[in-house]
């Protein structure tokens, strides 16, 4: 019996060792106990004034503890003990009232230290514009002509379980942020429609985008890698599904990165301006739009078209999408102000845009057998 | 301590002029029937508050969405949130404080009889347009129970305006609740008994009931501003007509954090009633216990944008909530050393009102000692909206909060019964609680210093194993209190050994100097405190 016991504790105490040294490393780990210790020096002061506070909660929690499993050993009534009657002492409430004075006064020096270093965003080699939407996250590189936004990139098939998780299941996108290593990146961080959280816990960088006014936020990684985090701040339906993704990388690599970006976004731009020429035919603007919708409509109006009845519209049977042709550009170009219908001018481009407006047009039944092209858009776009 | 004499109870009786069946209770204004009304309405909310965690912690229990859609997730999560707040933990106190102040005090009555029946009867209204709304195209709400603008406003579904409404009726209702305690504690305390020689959880609940008036406006017009900015134009909340998001989460908060602490200052109440009870032994420092919870009152007012340390307040303003908030860990750290020594070399006996106090103390410190960590901007940064946060308000108000209630229950049920209700029972149901509430909540202080956010459908591989546990103590917690339902429904029936008038062996004050059961009317004529 007592032998059954010794063994239960042993393996409680192995468990917990392991989990434990599972968790100083970097990588996700099931069974994680601890904070993540990060790749910045800021995220490393974070961890280390987290360990300091939580070792003084713990000592504090175990000596009351100790005092109060004393006394019900014993102090119990059933051992026959006599109650003392002594109360009120004001020698010992002035103790248990200075003592966590000063061991707040110890606690808060450190933290205010770090804080003050988390907050100077001043001197930053790189700047990003972040701003978060529903639910996505969008990155402008202030200091070059590079911008583009960042979906998740887990399949609808997995999270619906007909398809095996991947590793980085939910942590995944498709166009992940680039920074450079060793270098004071400084994000600015705002937001097109609720409140969104830009977190990357390896960073310890968690900042709210606000709608309408801009938060600051730095980092400066001290090893190349793939960092994940998530938005933290309640979005609405797809809050959970609104990952952050951070490839940092050496300087020189970076600079090459960046240049390569700014050559493909040039010759995106010029390819659009030949596409405005050209007419595409039904087959190819249903397939390039079926797959366009897939990541851009179908989280709020259902890969079947039927919306969310009484939060989001139908497209199937709508007036918008069997009659009026304009009203249907323009609501995809400029979204609708006061709704959660966002603007898609500057996240597609023309032709994914004539794409998917031709899709809706004749999807499940939409049998309007209309063609859009970029030219159309275009026109409602720049009124040519 | 008092002088009542017994005869003066016996016939009391006698005056009852009650009707009958369902018309006693609709048009009641004795407290102690609408105390039961209170405790009853919010044990029901309890259990649909937890029917809604359940459906929560099914969906968690693996990843991928199994159960319900995102959407419906959210729903869950808001009204979970808003009945646990305003449909179970706060009608339990009031419920509480209906029976027991004026027994506590020696007055026959609460001071606004009529007022104490309508503060209750328009609560079922109020919790039935919030679940309504569940039902109508779109769903109930869904922005959180601390409903940010503007998810809650531009981006909300059109029930947002029951919301409103039920919000509305609920802030009347504790507001008149409040009223009545205040105006009973003031003026008709029993002559001899000074503001001083009050037993603390009246103290607790007179300061409490400050707080109440102090901000239960403030969510009135944060709802109210909502319901303008989604209905009527305005622009408290939008950037785009000057107004600030910001600006809401302030208003909220200012309402929200004393709300914390008008949960829990009632359960220190109640705690410090039942230590020096089972401990034989007075309690170590009534003066500074009393001086602890006006400072923790006063605090709160000054604390609430701890909350918000990611919102990007200046700098100044993070140094200046982070201090305020480490401060009141000096009060609430009075109170936990104050209990213990009480029991310090007592004659400690362990009755089941005694066992809850103790799992009360041990959690409510592991659940205050993560909110002192939560304190520390810095690191607040990588806790906030996380697990750990679910984990630390769920310690100081499930096993807080929720507990204290279960160990008022387990004290004074007798005195309102008059039978010792089934020990064996109540056994079943501690021990089941205490060890799965712990198997719920400890987990998560992992998963969420691990990374996983809070107010998520669905959640990476790697907290997967976690969850899992987590889920099956959740079951095991929710079917736990169906041992409470059917301890309270044999009580309830009279069932059990008939106990005397003190029913504890240490227990001191006015309440148990009247028979057991306590008779309709108490107190008539006042006892006098020496």
């Amino acid at each position: 019996m007592r032998n059954k016991l010794y063994q239960l504790i042993a393996l409680a105490l192995s468990f917990i060792s392991t989990a434990l040294f599972a968790a100083s490393d970097t990588h996700p780990d099931a069974y994680q106990l601890n904070l993540t210790k990060g790749v910045t020096d800021i995220s490393q002061e974070v961890y280390d004034l987290h360990m300091t506070i939580f070792i003084i909660c713990v000592v504090i929690g175990a000596g009351v503890f100790a005092v109060m499993l004393w006394s019900t050993i014993f102090h119990r009534k059933s051992r026959g003990v006599k109650p003392a009657t002594f109360h009120e002492s004001v020698k010992v409430e002035i103790a248990w009232t200075v003592a966590p004075f000063v061991i707040l006064i110890f606690m808060a020096i450190p933290a205010a230290q770090t804080l003050i270093a988390m907050e100077d965003t001043t001197e930053a080699d790189i700047t990003v514009l972040v701003t978060g939407s529903q639910w996505k996250w969008h990155y402008k590189y202030m200091d070059d002509e590079v911008e583009f936004f960042s979906l998740m990139a887990t399949q609808q098939e997995e999270i619906k379980n007909k398809f095996e998780k991947n590793p980085n299941y939910l942590l995944e996108v498709d166009r992940p942020l680039v920074i450079p290593t060793d270098k004071k990146v400084r994000f600015l961080i705002t937001s097109d429609d609720v409140i969104h959280s830009w977190w990357v816990p390896a960073f310890a960088v968690k900042k709210d985008a606000n709608p309408g006014f801009i938060n600051e936020a730095w980092t400066k990684v001290n090893e190349p890698g793939i960092y994940r985090g998530q938005c933290a701040e309640l979005c609405g339906k797809d809050h959970g599904f609104m990952p952050v993704v951070v490839i940092a990388k050496e300087p020189a690599e970076y600079e090459a990165w960046i240049a390569e970006q700014k050559e493909i976004q040039r010759l995106a731009k010029e390819e659009e301006q030949k596409l405005l020429a050209m007419n595409m035919d039904m087959a190819e603007l249903m397939s390039v739009g079926e797959r366009v919708y897939a990541t851009a409509c179908a989280a709020c109006h259902m890969p079947n078209g039927e919306g969310l009845p009484g939060v989001f519209p139908a497209l199937k049977g709508s007036d918008i999408a069997l009659n009026d042709m304009q009203k249907h550009i323009d609501v995809v170009v400029n979204g609708i102000p006061g709704t959660a219908m966002q603007s898609y001018a500057k996240q597609l481009s023309l032709k994914e845009m004539a794409a998917v407006i031709t899709y809706e047009r004749n999807a499940w039944g939409n049998d309007t057998g209309e063609t859009v092209q970029a030219k159309d858009v275009n026109a409602l776009m720049n009124g040519n | 301590m008092t002088t009542a004499t017994d005869e003066l109870h016996h016939d009391d009786h006698h005056h009852d002029h009650k009707p009958s069946g369902i018309m006693r209770w609709l048009l009641t204004t004795n407290h102690k029937d609408i105390s039961s009304l209170y405790l009853w309405f919010a044990f029901i909310m309890f259990l649909v508050g937890g029917a809604m965690a359940m459906v929560i912690r099914a969906e968690l229990f693996q990843p991928g969405l199994q159960i319900v859609e995102p959407d419906f997730f959210n729903q869950m999560t808001t009204v979970h949130g808003l009945i646990m707040v305003f449909g179970a933990v706060m009608p339990a106190f009031t419920g509480l404080a209906n029976w027991m102040v004026p027994l506590m005090i020696g007055a026959p009555d609460m001071a606004l009889p009529r007022m104490n029946n309508w503060s209750f009867w328009i609560l079922p209204f109020a919790f039935a347009i919030l679940l309504s709304s569940l039902f109508m195209e779109g769903g109930g709400p869904n922005f959180g129970w601390t409903f940010y603008a503007p998810l809650s406003t531009t981006y909300s579904n059109d029930s947002t305006a029951l919301f409103v409404f039920s919000v509305h009726i609920m802030g009347a209702s504790s507001i008149m609740g409040a009223i009545n305690v205040i105006v009973t504690i003031l003026n008709m305390r029993a002559p001899g008994m000074t503001l001083m020689k009050m037993p603390l959880f009246v103290w607790t609940w007179l300061i409490t009931a400050f707080l109440l008036i102090a901000v239960m406006p403030v969510l009135a017009g944060a709802v109210t501003m909502v319901l303008t900015d989604k209905y009527f134009g305005t622009s408290f909340f939008d950037a785009a007509g000057g107004g600030d998001p910001v600006m809401f989460q302030h208003i909220f908060w200012f309402f929200g954090h004393p709300e914390v602490y008008i949960m829990i200052l009632p359960a220190f109440g109640i705690i410090s009633q039942i230590v020096p009870t089972f401990s034989r032994k007075k309690l170590f420092g009534y003066a500074s216990m009393v001086y602890a919870t006006a400072s923790i009152a006063l605090l709160s007012f000054v604390v609430w944008a701890h909350h918000m340390f990611t919102t990007g307040m200046p700098l100044f303003g993070e140094l200046f909530f982070m201090i305020a908030t480490m401060l009141i860990s000096v009060p609430t750290g009075v109170k936990v050393f104050n209990w213990v020594a009480t029991m310090w070399r007592g004659a400690i006996s362990f009755e089941m009102p005694m066992m809850f106090s103790l799992a009360f103390i041990v959690l409510f410190t592991i659940g205050g000692l993560s909110g002192l960590m939560l304190a520390i901007t810095p690191v607040d940064f990588q806790y906030h909206d996380t697990y750990f946060v679910v984990a630390h308000f769920h310690y100081v108000l499930v096993t807080g909060a929720v507990f204290s209630i279960m160990a008022a229950a387990y004290y004074w049920l007798p005195k309102w019964t008059g039978k010792m209700y089934d020990t064996t029972l109540a056994q079943w149901h501690f021990w089941c609680s205490l060890i799965s509430v712990n198997l719920l909540f400890f987990p998560m202080h992992f998963v969420g210093l691990a990374g996983m956010p809070r107010r998520i459908p669905d959640y990476a591989l790697q907290f997967a194993d976690f969850n899992k546990w987590i889920s099956i103590g959740g079951f095991a917690f929710g079917l736990s209190q169906l041992i409470f339902l059917a301890l309270l429904i044999k009580a309830c029936r009279k069932q059990g050994e008939p106990v005397s008038d003190q029913v504890w062996e240490g227990a001191e004050g006015l309440e148990w100097e009247v028979p057991s059961p306590a008779p309709y009317h108490t107190f008539e004529t006042p006892p006098v405190v020496k």
